[in-house]
């Protein structure tokens, strides 16, 4: 049995959320080796080969591949899926892109963002936001699986995998890349920062996400928002913590204005820490916070942000 | 050009959900039904491209049991012109989905279909990009911008960290995000008229789609509980409480 991860990767640097997808297929057990299709992607490929439980990196390289669209890197998985049992991704955008499209010209059913490995043919998803598990069974003779990185720690570095060149596909015909609009920021990455600051409809207008910035430049934490806060235009998508946004589970969470609708817990529920300051004392975010502080967020949020550079 | 929209009916997104004590599923009886959230930015996105000249026919499908029909009176009421029921009783996995909106492709001819990114139920996020493979068309997912000129369709994707741009051939599939638009509601008269627009009902067997799943549900638990915490009265204590107890600052 071998599985394969597809790496998520920007060429010259390999994202954590792939030792992540490596950790699920070590639970699975078996052969792992690690896809990184891109063009100059030898640096991936090389962290790739250092994530202990590896046993193969396969470099595909090509100008095509630069910002490989779904059109051309799923042909490629689907071909190299042949010789494994599974085919894993991290669920990131990239990954939820990707996979399905593999899944069916394999005609295979996908296993969407597994937080759970069972046995080689059964895993745990959660479904309703997060407010069920689904234990599934695969009757498929190549499992197509996308993992929920927050469930899985990312084993260490050390390993050394050989890496050997594959085939790179041509270009697609039918899509191109054209551009990537990425938003600049000091901060960490969302879901894999230490801290999250998140900010919900109670900040009443974009402007004032400014007190929010500078607590998680105090907190060295990354900025996130719920839902209403998106739909309200405070904020960009890519902000967004929730069921149908980013799943975090940082050390600390520190939930402002935000009432905690079902949606936004599915996001954010298995932070390690909560806090919640919200003016609304029945606000349900109460329920899952370690910590809870009512009152005008506007008062309460400089006065943490100036305590905390005591 | 006809567009295709595919719209679920889920369990509301304002229900909590309970998972039934026999672990055999959540408990669905007696609780709202509604469009899938994003399928209704679906539906909202194809009337608008029929508003401005782009579209010529906007077709509604939906799939599963006779109540999805009243699903597909809603997106009728929102402006599509007819609608297709796929009747089912039998659990509808995305890879079987994506199979019968093929078999419907294959009919109708669209150049465009437009799915919802996620249904609310199941969280699969995967049918429009399965029926893009199947299809072999290109594919718009998590769509926050969609232009047409042409034979050519110009997407703009919320992906991590930023946004993307991708220049794809008609047909194509473009899946929904949040900020795609703001779909309306349907007005009373749109309702009426809804109710005699024409409204077709097909079977999986003579569609000739296979629908067995192939993941079996061994059993279905609620969640581990979190625990609330405390309130604390000051900044002062949440800050000693965060460094002395539990050691995250």
């Amino acid at each position: 049995m071998a599985i394969l991860v597809f790496a998520e990767h920007s060429n010259a640097v390999l994202n954590q959320a792939t030792a992540r997808a490596v950790a699920a297929a070590t639970k699975i057990g078996g052969d792992i080796h690690v896809l990184v299709a891109g063009h100059q992607a030898r640096p991936a490929a090389e962290a790739a080969a250092r994530i202990v439980g590896v046993t193969k990196v396969l470099l595909a390289d090509a100008p095509a591949l630069e910002h490989p669209v779904a059109e051309t890197v799923a042909p490629l998985l689907a071909k190299l899926a042949a010789g494994y049992s599974h085919v894993l991704a991290p669920a990131t955008t990239t990954g939820k892109n990707v996979l399905p499209r593999v899944a069916a010209q394999l005609d295979v059913a996908q296993i969407s963002e597994i937080v759970g490995v069972e046995s080689a043919d059964t895993f745990v998803r959660t479904i309703y936001a997060g407010n069920a598990l689904a234990t599934v069974q695969s009757q498929d003779a190549i499992k197509v699986i996308t993992v929920r990185t927050t469930a899985f720690d990312a084993p260490g570095e050390g390993g050394n995998a050989a890496i050997e060149s594959t085939d790179a596909p041509a270009g697609s015909e039918i899509a191109r890349f054209v551009s990537q609009e990425v938003a600049k920021s000091e901060r960490p990455e969302l879901t894999a920062a230490r801290v999250v600051v998140s900010g919900g409809r109670g900040m009443g207008n974009g402007d004032n996400f400014k007190i929010l910035d500078a607590l998680a430049d105090k907190l060295g934490a990354a900025v996130g928002a719920s839902r209403a806060a998106v739909d309200a235009g405070f904020v960009p998508n890519d902000y967004q913590v929730g069921q149908t946004g980013k799943i975090v589970a940082p050390e600390l969470y520190v939930a402002v204005g935000i009432s905690g609708a079902i949606q936004h817990l599915a996001g954010m529920k298995d932070s390690k820490i909560i806090v919640a300051i919200n003016k609304d004392e029945e606000a349900p975010i109460f329920q899952v916070a370690d910590y809870g502080i009512v009152g005008d967020l506007f008062k309460l949020v400089p006065e943490l942000t100036e305590e905390l550079g005591k | 050009m006809k567009v295709l929209v595919a719209v679920k009916r889920v369990v509301d997104y304002n229900v909590k959900v309970r998972v039934k004590a026999d672990q055999s599923g959540v408990d669905i009886a007696d609780v709202k039904f509604s469009m899938n959230p994003f399928d209704e930015i679906a539906i909202e996105e194809a009337v608008r491209l029929k508003e401005k000249g782009v579209a010529t026919e906007v077709i509604a499908v939906s799939m599963g049991v006779a109540q999805c029909q009243e699903t597909l009176r809603t997106a009728l009421a929102m402006g599509a012109d007819r609608a297709i029921h796929v009747q089912s009783d039998a659990e509808l996995q995305p890879l079987a989905v994506a199979k019968l909106l093929k078999a419907i492709c294959d009919k109708e001819q669209p150049q465009l279909v437009i799915l919802g990114k996620q249904a609310i139920d199941d969280d699969c996020n995967q049918t429009g990009q399965m029926l893009a493979a199947l299809a072999g068309w290109s594919q718009g997912t998590f769509a926050s911008k969609v232009e047409i000129s042409g034979s050519d369709i110009s997407v703009i994707r919320e992906v991590d960290g930023g946004l993307q741009t991708v220049a794809l051939k008609l047909p194509a599939i473009v899946t929904t995000d949040l900020r795609l638009n703001e779909p309306r509601y349907a007005t009373l008269p749109n309702i009426m008229k809804a109710k005699k627009k024409p409204l077709d009902a097909v079977t999986p067997e003579a569609l000739g789609v296979d629908v067995t799943p192939r993941l079996k549900t061994l059993k279905v638990t609620e969640p581990p509980k979190r625990k609330g915490g405390i309130k604390v009265k000051t900044i002062g204590e949440l800050v000693d409480k965060l460094k002395n107890e539990a050691r995250v600052i």
